[in-house]
């Protein structure tokens, strides 16, 4: 791409976190905890220029108030990013706002109950043999590249009913909308534009061959009045559940092994006490919540008490909540058996995830497969741990060394 | 002595994280939308009384009530 508008504006770099706040700043990607303990001592909310105008809510309270609020907060755009062009590619629940918003997601809702995921673990139980057998004996390995993203990748392939070894044109799409596309609208129009083309291959094929898998399921899917769902609906909701499936538990997964590559007590106590895993995946989901969502403005208010105004974004942070001290003592440790969690990882009221117990069960078997097979292992201090920007935080470079430190 | 406890979802704030329904199973069922409810009339046995607790300050939806009877 040639053209000006492609090119991608550098920020400014954030010197007055306070009013000036950015989450594309490399200073937030690399350790944005002690910027949110920054702003949420100075305000529960808390605005940039940045963005054409954004808040940011800084504790649980705030948040929760936003999330619950859909009369003064519509999740039609649901990035922060430098551009707001007209709406076109809506991906139903997670765009709609009330009332459509119920019925769209109660679609989505069955094929994603915990019973549903339980038939599916076995199959991932398998993959994540399969990629361990691929690195195990080198000793080493680049997590992020070699097993966490491929995880998420498979399995939502698998109940897709898409072809898993299409996984690196899911991850090129995913980067362009949730990262390149914050500052590059026409990385994000591509992306968009060949995953539309891609899933609209899919559909067609399901027409002519139907097939027993997600996509067909939505294409038996009915709306409220009866009808069956129009192929831009279909297209829209399949687009969200790949690039909700795949960053996100990408990114819980590699965090949780990052997290327990730097600190063997919690490591060895997961070993010895496989039965603390549901809790153990609950503070790894509060500590280091992979996604940021955002709403935009449409009605004067306040929330905990500061003025919100039209016009702009809000940068809704559940990771940020979910280290707010008033709500979580020690928030910013990890009590690998915390007992009292309500964290907010996957959203607050109507649209909490709908792959949640999807993500929960990749992560379970994703930590408990490799604690298995690798029960010790360390940061390789020859290589280095990188970040995702913006939306979605996780580790794209993870490498770790196996076996005891000598 | 305490009393017995008795459990209830809200339906109206219950948004099917299943937290509930994960860290207390005999205590709660999900529906065809993994919304939870309690089970039978909420009663909760006896010997499940910390799990009843549990799950209520895990719902991050605040949908769960225990009362004592």
């Amino acid at each position: 791409m040639s053209d000006s508008a492609s090119i991608m504006p550098e920020h400014p770099p954030v010197t007055d976190w306070i009013n000036d706040f950015d989450h594309t700043d490399p200073v937030w990607t690399d350790d944005p905890f002690p910027i949110w303990e920054k702003l949420r001592a100075a305000s529960p909310v808390v605005h940039t220029e940045r963005f054409l105008g954004c808040y940011m809510p800084t504790t649980y309270k705030a948040v929760k108030e936003i999330a619950y609020d859909t009369e003064h907060f519509s999740s039609r755009r649901v990035i922060v990013r430098d551009v707001r062009p007209d709406i076109t590619a809506r991906a139903p629940p997670i765009t709609s706002d009330p009332p459509e918003h119920k019925p769209a997601k109660q679609i989505l809702l069955p094929p994603f109950t915990p019973d549903a995921m339980k038939k599916l673990e076995p199959r991932v139980r398998a993959i994540c043999n399969e990629l361990i057998d691929e690195f195990i004996a080198d000793g080493k390995c680049d997590a992020a590249a070699r097993y966490t993203k491929h995880v998420p990748v498979r399995a939502i392939a698998h109940m897709l009913g898409i072809p898993e070894k299409d996984g690196d044109l899911f991850i090129k799409w995913i980067h362009g909308i949730l990262e390149l596309g914050i500052k590059d609208d026409n990385a994000l129009m591509e992306a968009v534009k060949e995953m539309t083309g891609y899933f609209a291959g899919h559909l067609e094929q399901r027409k002519k061959n139907p097939t027993d898998d997600l996509i067909s399921t939505l294409m038996k899917a009915k709306d409220k009045d009866g009808n069956p769902l129009a192929d831009e609906h279909v297209l829209g909701s399949l687009r969200l559940l790949l690039i909700a499936g795949i960053d996100t538990t990408w990114s819980a997964i590699g965090s949780s092994l990052w997290h327990l590559a730097r600190t063997p007590a919690d490591r060895e106590r997961l070993v010895k006490e496989p039965e603390l895993m549901p809790l153990a995946v609950e503070e790894l989901l509060r500590a280091y919540s992979p996604v940021t969502m955002a709403r935009e403005v449409m009605k004067e208010t306040t929330v905990s008490g500061c003025p919100v105004k039209p016009g702009n974004m809000v940068l809704l942070s559940f990771p940020a909540a979910n280290r707010d001290p008033a709500m979580f003592p020690d928030a910013d440790k990890v009590v690998i058996d915390r007992k009292e969690n309500r964290h907010a990882a996957f959203g607050l009221g109507i649209h909490r995830c709908v792959g949640s117990n999807l993500a929960r069960m990749e992560m379970t078997v994703a930590i408990e497969e490799w604690l298995k097979r690798i029960p010790d292992f360390r940061l390789d201090p020859a290589g280095k741990v990188t970040w995702s920007e913006g939306t979605v935080r996780g580790p794209r470079q993870l490498p770790l060394l196996f076996g005891k430190a000598n | 002595m305490a009393g017995k406890l008795k459990i209830r979802v809200d339906q109206d704030k219950c948004q099917g994280h299943a937290r509930c329904k994960s860290l207390a199973p005999e205590l709660f069922e999900l529906d065809e939308f993994g919304n939870a409810h309690e089970t039978g009339d909420g009663s909760v046995p006896a010997g499940l009384e910390d799990k009843a607790w549990l799950a209520q300050s895990n719902c991050p939806e605040i949908a769960i009530e225990v009362t004592e009877e």
